[in-house]
């Protein structure tokens, strides 16, 4: 399924509704880097509060989504991750590197707009 | 018992939704359940990346004075030439992040891999109620 993404300002705001397959995943982080040209968007925010799982794919296809948005100019914000999602994260030895999370919308918005002043 | 058979991405997605749900099912909750679906789709993951294809085995076990989720992910793929090494934390010869294997034993409360080359390969996992 693929995750709708709205233009919030200079922001952009991908809002996963359901778990995503490894496919729908890539074509996430290939829309949102597409994005970010399309509409000059200065930061992209990703909402994860769905997911149940954060898997090792799942974490690695969101590193190079982060990667790949700084590349065009843009920063990432990971918004949502759930308490248990962190705790097996941290137990499977996952690592979001240095891509910036925060604990919503709201707090994420906050982050782009300091970062982009 | 439940047998998923693991062909396609997707099959990954289905394998730990119905992992969680035996989970829930058997009693278990919160940090578990996630704990588990996590493990499932680790081990569901490298049966399409390692074998192309193969199956999850899901069924519900009773300890001595416990009951439990046993996972058996089975495939008819290469083997592993080295378990030892495959358990080794950042280890992968896929581009993988080579946590798949020990992550998921950290998650589960058994964990076992039986491989042979050519012939395949077997991790049965398991989590006890508390």
């Amino acid at each position: 399924m693929r995750v709708p993404i709205l233009k919030q300002g200079r922001f952009v705001i991908a809002s996963i509704q359901s778990a995503l397959t490894d496919d729908d995943l890539l074509q996430l982080r290939d829309d949102l880097a597409a994005y970010v040209g399309k509409y000059r968007s200065k930061g992209v925010i990703v909402d994860v509060t769905v997911l149940d799982v954060m898997d090792s794919f799942a974490t690695r296809t969101v590193r190079d989504l982060a990667q790949m948005v700084r590349l065009r100019g843009a920063q990432t914000v990971i918004v949502g991750i759930q308490p248990e999602v962190a705790f097996a994260m941290v137990q499977l030895g996952l690592e979001l590197g240095d891509v910036a999370t925060a604990l919503d919308l709201e707090e994420a918005l906050a982050l782009l707009q300091n970062e982009a002043q | 018992m439940r047998v998923i058979p693991i062909v396609s991405d997707t099959d990954i997605v289905e394998a730990r939704m119905a992992a969680r749900s035996l989970a829930k099912y058997i009693g278990f909750d919160g940090a578990d359940l996630v704990m588990i679906a996590t493990a499932v789709s680790e081990v569901a993951r490298n049966i399409i990346q390692y074998a192309k294809s193969g199956e999850v085995v899901l069924s519900v076990v009773q300890g001595r004075a416990r009951r439990g989720l046993e996972v058996v992910a089975r495939d008819e793929g290469p083997g592993i030439a080295d378990i030892p090494q495959a358990m080794i934390d950042g280890f992968s010869t896929s581009r993988g992040l080579g946590l798949g294997l020990p992550g998921s034993k950290r998650l589960m409360d058994e964990f076992m891999v039986e491989s042979r080359i050519r012939q395949g390969t077997t991790v049965t996992m398991r989590k006890w109620l508390r």
